[in-house]
């Protein structure tokens, strides 16, 4: 437990080395935050609810994933550190540590998700709610499922990411997968467009994937329009998925150490 | 001015080559980067997929703008997207290799690379472009047909000017390359959408300080003979060509002047 807090506090520390990346990640995150509201707006101007989203909703939508986005990994410079590792062989240095390198990368990228959290999330929603009207729960313990959802959207998008990147273990070229799991983890995740504008039964199946449990799971709980009206539904398929993901990689990490052939060693 | 276009094509040329190496590889890149772009396409069927317009522009007539910014987008993503890797060429001090050689530094810059994955975009917005033109009602004169071609490659230099020069930025803030992702991939994912619909301030900025209006807006306004909601004079659907031009050599300017600024990161 010590070592995963201080591995946890190194993760956060690395990316604040970096100010000026995260206040460039910010400005970015704020254009598209406006570019997205206001292409929003025009939506509603023809309608007054969609998919249980009314304008505030959507809004707040808007700037609540903007800033997730960076928080649950959804892409980003990062995002396949452990596929080059691999590819490169330095996971043979990792695998040879005295510790679970599956662990040890939760808890890294735990500390990066609180440093996204802190640093980008909250500032660029504040901005949000500041410059444009959106819904702000008036009780206390929404903001708090939506915390929790928040913390289990940071699990499952880790375990999507460990996923994908273990595929580098049989792959040469990671570069394909990472691709396609990336467009996935931007339509899927409600990134893109809220799933709940996804039209008939799409709008419900969406939701059941690991991907909406990364960005629109935690942003339905916060407008109140959880799938089928349950937040407890919801945070327990996070949660579900959560440890399936971390399951499934502990499984193809084991596998894919057997296999694993150093390049050149 | 012909001796570099053919070291250029030379350079490129052994890029692709080594490329084309791993044929699957890119293959299946090349598939990806497509789908992965198609993904802005999305959030454009799901909009009209639950209101029949946006301003007052059509299904068809959004994927005809999106299809011009994305293609243009591609073009230019293709011969100098790689200047995202720009700042680490400044960090590790390999700018300083370029700057002794006897090419123009952004010419070496540009050719350094040559991703031909890229390629997936341009081919998704072509079928974009091919939906939108079955969909939308034009009247088809010379004019117009010349026009598409045109605003793709106008489009293609305002975007490259405007990489370049915010690429110099660089040279001061080596870690603030998302910044220019801001203009960069934010300003193509706006010229897919009709400048009408955002705040007066945002269209000041994209019709009169970054020229990004007239990479799909106004030629997509005179191939569908549309009544401009900016109101703003019809001179503007043909500027295109000319802003491109304009916006290329304030970007060449922008970048001799960085250059003759640049300290070496070593000794």
């Amino acid at each position: 437990m010590r070592l995963d807090w201080e591995l946890a506090r190194r993760g956060y520390r690395r990316y604040a080395a970096y100010p000026g990346a995260t206040y460039a990640g910010l400005f970015t995150n704020v254009v598209f935050g406006f570019l997205i509201a206001y292409i929003l707006l025009a939506v509603y101007e023809q309608a007054d609810v969609i998919g249980g989203y009314d304008v505030r909703d959507a809004i707040a939508y808007v700037w609540i994933a903007q800033g997730l986005m960076s928080v649950v990994g959804i892409f980003g410079a990062g995002w396949y550190e452990l596929a080059r590792r691999v590819q490169t062989g330095d996971v043979a240095t990792d695998l040879q540590r005295p510790l679970d390198i599956q662990r040890a990368e939760l808890a890294q990228d735990v500390g990066r998700a609180g440093y996204q959290a802190v640093w980008r999330a909250v500032p660029q929603f504040v901005l949000g709610a500041l410059l444009f009207e959106l819904t702000l729960p008036q009780d206390a313990g929404r903001w708090l499922l939506f915390a929790v959802s928040v913390a289990l959207a940071v699990l499952v998008g880790f375990g999507v990411r460990f996923l994908v990147n273990l595929c580098s273990f049989w792959l040469l070229d990671y570069r394909g997968p990472v691709i396609l799991a990336i467009g996935a983890n931007l339509v899927l995740s409600g990134a893109v467009m809220p799933l709940a504008f996804f039209p008939g039964a799409l709008a419900t199946l969406t939701r059941l994937t690991p991907f909406a449990a990364m960005l629109q799971a935690p942003i339905d709980i916060y407008v109140g329009t959880p799938l089928g009206g349950s937040t407890a539904a919801v945070l327990a398929l996070q949660a579900s998925w959560a440890i399936a993901l971390y399951a499934a990689g502990r499984l193809v990490l084991t596998a894919g150490t057997r296999k694993l052939v150093i390049q050149g060693g | 001015m012909r001796a570099l276009a053919a070291i250029y094509a030379r350079l490129v040329g052994a890029r692709i080559r080594s490329q084309l190496e791993y044929r699957l590889s890119v293959a299946l890149q090349l598939v990806g980067v497509g789908l992965l772009t198609a993904t802005d396409f999305v959030a454009i069927a799901v909009i009209f997929a639950n209101v029949p317009a946006l301003g007052d522009w059509s299904l068809g007539e959004v994927a005809l703008l999106y299809a011009l910014a994305t293609i243009s987008f591609a073009l230019t993503d293709l011969v100098i997207g790689h200047l995202d890797l720009f700042p680490q060429m400044i960090r590790e001090g390999t700018f300083d290799q370029i700057l002794v050689r006897p090419l123009p530094s952004l010419l070496q810059v540009v050719a350094s690379d040559f991703a031909v994955r890229r390629v997936g975009k341009a081919l998704q917005g072509i079928a974009v472009l091919v939906f939108a033109l079955a969909t939308v009602e034009v009247d088809w004169t010379l004019g117009r047909v010349l026009a598409i071609p045109v605003a793709i490659a106008a489009g293609a230099l305002i975007y490259g000017a405007v990489w370049v020069a915010l690429a110099t930025i660089a040279f001061w803030i080596v870690d603030a390359i998302e910044l220019v992702n801001a203009f960069t991939y934010g300003g193509s994912f706006l010229s897919q959408y009709p400048i009408g619909i955002f705040a007066r301030w945002l269209r000041g900025i994209v019709v009169f300080v970054v020229p990004l209006a007239f990479v799909a807006y106004f030629p997509a306004l005179y191939v569908l003979d549309k009544e401009d909601t900016l109101g703003l004079p019809e001179a503007l659907r043909f500027a295109s060509p000319v802003v491109a031009v304009l916006a290329s050599i304030a970007a060449a300017a922008v970048w001799r002047n960085a250059v003759r600024h640049y300290r070496s990161a070593g000794g």
